[in-house]
């Protein structure tokens, strides 16, 4: 099956190669394959393919990782546009 | 349950709930335990790996949106087979679907199961949430006192889990050290095969077909609820101000705008989630859009009756209606693919919905322009 694909240029990824100290926990936990490790270093693979989990974030020991994550619902962002929390489900 | 356990208290992870980390083990009582394992804590409920018919009736009837909210088990250290203290442990959410068919998936294994209060989420929503989360295990861990169980220290926790679960942290504060899973628990048997070893396929999300099959029961209960309040009103006013008997007026007036919502919601929820990697375009909404204009189209060539006579007004205005529905409903199904970011959600929905807005009060409009004009 072919891989799917979201809209481009919308992530807010960002990785700061500097900190990464080479543990690959970030190529285990994303579920898009969307780091990969060259010469003991992490490097970002396929941006565009991120969905804002957060797992590679949240299991960087160095910190080296953020993303505004949160799961993509239309009932979530409504509420966020209304200004009321609610879970997406 | 042993409740004549003293008490323990270790140090505790950040600040944690009242009642958290004190001793508990999961009630033998509840449906699907088959018995009890002495071990050096207490009776830990052993579950089968057969699942039986009850429960596949309620994995139905959640599958369509129902009962829901108690698909749950209890929390805490369940025994499947006759695990020792070298077995392993795999760490589950309390949403009875992920657990059965963890479960099933592990019959014929000696394992450990470790159930964490994700109020009755699967483990990846309750990931994103935060309740399956590094706080939760380690509580969980302690309230089992799993270290007293088994003598190795490790963990197996689903790599969806890692959106909550920091594993260098759940370490630091249980001297647990946390392995991730494969992503499909269908993978299980090979990960614990190969030495609990994942190949790089185990550890990709796709979304194929069958999965999204089964999304799509609740997704038409979900726009139901959310549309025939809709229908409701169409077919009342088209009843009480159309023309002739309050019969006659509601089928030659509401009859359309009624269909038309039902293509939007068919288009919507059925269409579109199936057919996904096929219908052109990355936003969700225009793939909703083009699975509407696709049905209308077909249903308008193929079916006098959708139509009937109607005048250019109402035909115009159903096909709005179906359009604004299907984008609507194309758009909520991000919330259940796998692949989508908040971030391009979110800017989708700012672009999409103030068309969908203006579509379907346009068809609307155009509905009542027909109806008034006769
Ligand atoms: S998780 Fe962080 S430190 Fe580890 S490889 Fe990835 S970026 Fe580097
Ligand atoms: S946020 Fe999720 S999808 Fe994006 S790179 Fe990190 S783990 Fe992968």
């Amino acid at each position: 099956m072919s891989k799917f694909k979201y809209l481009e240029d919308v992530v807010t990824l960002e990785y700061d190669q500097e900190k990464c100290v080479g543990c690959t926990m970030c190529t285990i936990v994303c579920p898009h394959e969307v780091f990969r490790m060259e010469a003991k270093k992490a490097f970002l693979l396929a941006r565009n393919l991120c969905m804002e989990c957060g797992a590679c974030m949240r299991n960087c020991p160095a910190g080296a990782i953020t993303v505004e994550a949160g799961e993509g619902c239309v009932r979530g962002i409504i509420n966020e546009l209304l200004g009321i929390e609610g879970p997406c489900c | 349950m042993k409740n004549n356990q003293a008490l323990v208290s270790l140090p505790m992870a950040t600040p944690v709930p009242e009642g958290a980390g004190e001793f508990r083990l999961p009630s033998a009582s509840q449906p699907f335990v088959l018995g009890t394992l002495a071990t050096a804590v207490g009776d830990v409920p052993i579950v089968g790996g057969e699942l039986v018919w009850q429960d596949l009736r309620g994995h139905y009837l959640v599958r369509w949106n129902v009962g829901r909210k108690s698909f749950t088990v209890e929390p805490g250290l369940y025994a499947i087979g006759e695990p020792g203290s070298d077995s392993a442990v795999l760490v589950s959410a309390n949403y009875k679907m992920s657990f059965d068919i963890l479960r099933q998936t592990l019959g014929g294994y000696d394992a450990w199961i470790l159930v964490l209060d994700t109020k009755g989420i699967n483990v990846w929503c309750a990931a994103g949430e935060g309740t399956f989360g590094t706080g939760e295990l380690v509580d969980r861990i302690q309230a089992s006192r799993l270290d007293e169980v088994v003598s190795h220290r490790r963990l197996i926790v689903p790599q969806l889990g890692a959106t909550g679960v920091a594993a260098f942290e759940v370490k630091k504060y249980s001297g647990f050290a946390v392995t991730y899973g494969p992503v499909m628990v269908q993978d299980l048997p090979l990960f614990l095969a190969n030495g609990c070893k994942a190949t790089p396929d185990m550890r990709i999300k796709l979304f194929p077909l069958q999965e999204r099959l089964v999304l799509v029961p609740v997704e038409i209960m979900l726009a139901l609820k959310q549309w025939l309040p809709l229908i409701f009103v169409l077919l009342l006013v088209a009843g009480f101000f159309g023309e002739g008997t309050f019969l006659q007026a509601m089928l030659v007036h509401g009859l359309p705008p009624t269909l038309a919502v039902l293509v939007g919601i068919v288009a919507g929820t059925i269409v579109t989630p199936l057919l996904l990697p096929w219908i052109p375009g990355r936003a969700f909404s225009c793939k909703g859009a083009l699975c509407g204009l696709f049905l209308f189209g077909l249903l308008y060539t193929f079916s006098g009756a959708f139509v009937m006579d109607s005048s250019l007004y109402l035909r115009f205005a159903c096909l709005l209606i179906t359009l604004a529905i299907s984008s609507w409903l194309g758009m909520a199904f991000t919330g259940s693919s796998t692949y989508t970011s908040l971030n391009g959600v979110r800017k989708e929905m700012l672009l999409a919905m103030p068309g969908q807005f203006v579509t379907i009060l346009t068809g609307l409009g155009l509905w009542a322009t027909s109806l008034w004009l006769g």
